[in-house]
């Protein structure tokens, strides 16, 4: 059985006092979906982030959360972290327990212990000490996954969490990702649509407009029913799905060039 | 000693140095959270726009101070809410803020019929003339500081560290930096009047930066900014004292030449680890 996590009504998104730069969004977030957001850069796919994790007001419409306690686990984008600031990874990692400790919350001993599990669990404990600053842009963003599990989120957002990191991590990331995914919701932001498609269950794609495809593989005759040229490509084992423009839709007229993804 | 002796024999040199303690507490607290954010700039055009105030005030006959804190404060929340907005370049903002007070000051205080206010003693302060309103001002806003940073550390840590994923996590993001930025604008206006503009500037970043280059820790940095500073502060007083020079700038030659000594000990400390290491 599918529980809603959270329903987003006729959502506008953007900065305070501009245009929005996506509108009309609709969408319901349930238990254990994964979606997959793409689109070009400067579409909007972070403002919808951004808006979603409460890092912005919505200009319009409104995003119902089933319930107020919802644990939203967030990895933003790592271009935004002050790499200079004085914080241990330990400290970063305990700040994802900030909605449950609130304002004025004490950090226990148990909680210094959850973090250290869980950065050994992601194979950085050695890392616990260290200032931000000493950090190499693959572990910061595993401490950045580290902070964003630290609370078992039921709802686990991500924008782009594979800049700056391995092959061998990103691998692991999507495993881990797909087994979290058996208990818990994934909203995931990612340029790598070659490679998202393999896990996510469905796509969302933000072009200074916002389309949904229930499915991570389309069909002929679903692309005539979503208004939406998605080219289907498989070869071997793994379907992919590659988006073009979407007709009748401000993104069609834009530069956008259709995606494509290179045979493995 | 003898100076020790005479800070509790004479009253203005006991309020001096008790200014120097109470003072060098709020700039070490609002100074380490100024660094970490990068608002040294901004704090500086805090700082200048205050002047506008005091001109304003002197012109029409109220307390300096409440016309100082009137224009810090506005101009502290305005430069968090438009940079917030994204539209404001809050660098250029800063600028314009720092050099329109400056000059309303100017032009308030010359319009001022008769006795003209030593401008001198804003840009290095005259901690001689402190008086007991001044110190009970300091201490309240210490007072206020400690309890914040003792109640709400980690909520000011993470929200200063990234405020976008601390709103994820619900933290009242706007309240807090709006506070944050208020204090800094209030600490500023009652320290100017004992450390003036040019070693308040000082005071909120060097020890700071001194810290900082001995830990990376954010309570660390904090606490031993407010120790480098009062002790620093009052090695300038002494010397200011012996030496018969300006308290302010004794006590920036204090801070930076406790800079230089630091600087040159990580330095020799890592030559002399990597040599050990072979």
């Amino acid at each position: 059985m599918t529980n809603e996590l959270l329903r987003i009504h006729r959502l506008a998104v953007g900065y305070p006092g501009e245009a929005a730069i996506v509108s009309g969004i609709d969408l319901t977030v349930c238990d254990r979906d994964y979606i997959g957001v793409i689109g070009p850069n400067g579409g909007g796919k972070t403002t919808f982030i951004r808006t979603l994790t409460g890092g912005l007001a919505p200009l319009a419409g409104k995003i119902e959360y089933a319930r107020t306690d919802l644990r939203i686990g967030y990895l933003p984008q790592i271009k935004n972290i002050d790499r200079t600031f004085p914080i241990s990874v330990t400290d970063i990692v305990l700040s994802g327990l900030a909605a449950r400790k609130g304002l004025f919350g004490r950090y226990g001993k148990a909680d210094r212990k959850r973090a250290l599990e869980l950065l050994e669990e992601i194979g950085i404990g050695r890392l616990a000490g260290r200032p931000v600053g000493a950090l190499s842009g693959g572990e910061l963003q595993r401490v950045l996954l580290c902070r964003s599990l630290i609370s078992e989120p039921q709802l686990l957002i991500l924008d782009e969490p594979t800049t700056f990191v391995d092959n061998r991590f990103e691998k692991e990331l999507y495993e881990l990702l797909a087994r979290l995914n058996e208990r818990i919701a994934i909203i995931m932001v990612s340029h790598d649509l070659g490679t998202i498609s393999r896990y996510v269950k469905s796509i969302v794609c933000i072009n200074r407009c916002f389309h949904y495809h229930p499915s991570n593989i389309l069909t002929q005759e679903q692309l005539a029913e979503y208004d939406c040229p998605i080219q289907l490509i498989s070869h071997g084992p793994v379907p992919h799905t590659v988006l073009t423009r979407h007709s009748g839709c401000a993104c069609s007229t834009e530069a956008s060039k259709p995606t494509t993804s290179e045979p493995q | 000693m003898d100076f020790i002796q005479e800070i509790f024999a004479y009253r203005f040199l006991g309020y001096a140095a008790l200014a120097t303690l109470l003072s060098g507490i709020a700039c070490g607290i609002v100074g380490t959270y100024i660094v970490s954010r990068k608002l040294v700039f901004m704090s500086g055009g805090i700082t200048h726009a205050s002047f506008g105030g005091i001109g304003i005030a002197y012109y029409f006959g109220f307390a300096p101070l409440v016309g100082a804190l009137l224009f810090a404060v506005a101009a502290a929340v305005g430069i968090e809410t438009f940079s917030r907005r994204g539209k404001v370049n809050e660098d250029a903002a800063t600028g314009i803020l720092w050099s329109i007070g400056m000059s309303i000051g100017i032009i308030f205080i010359f319009l001022t019929p008769g006795y003209a206010p030593n401008l001198m003693s804003f840009l290095f302060g005259n901690i001689l003339l402190v008086n007991r309103t001044d110190l009970i001002g300091l201490g309240i806003m210490d007072g206020i500081l400690l309890l914040l940073f003792a109640a709400c550390y980690r909520a000011i840590l993470y929200t200063a560290f990234d405020r976008e994923f601390a709103a994820s996590q619900r933290l009242p993001v706007g309240a807090i930096g709006h506070t944050m930025m208020i204090l800094i604008a209030v600490t500023i206006v009652l320290t100017i009047k004992t450390m003036g503009i040019v070693l308040l500037m000082s005071l909120l970043t060097l020890p700071t930066v001194i810290a900082g280059m001995l830990t990376r820790n954010y309570k660390q940095l904090t606490i031993g900014s407010c120790i480098g500073g009062t002790v620093s502060v009052l090695v300038g007083l002494y010397i200011s004292y012996v030496g018969n020079i300006p308290i302010g700038a004794a006590a920036i030659a204090v801070l930076s030449a406790a800079f230089c000594l630091v600087k040159a000990g990580v330095y020799i400390g890592r030559k002399a680890r990597v040599i050990s290491r072979g």
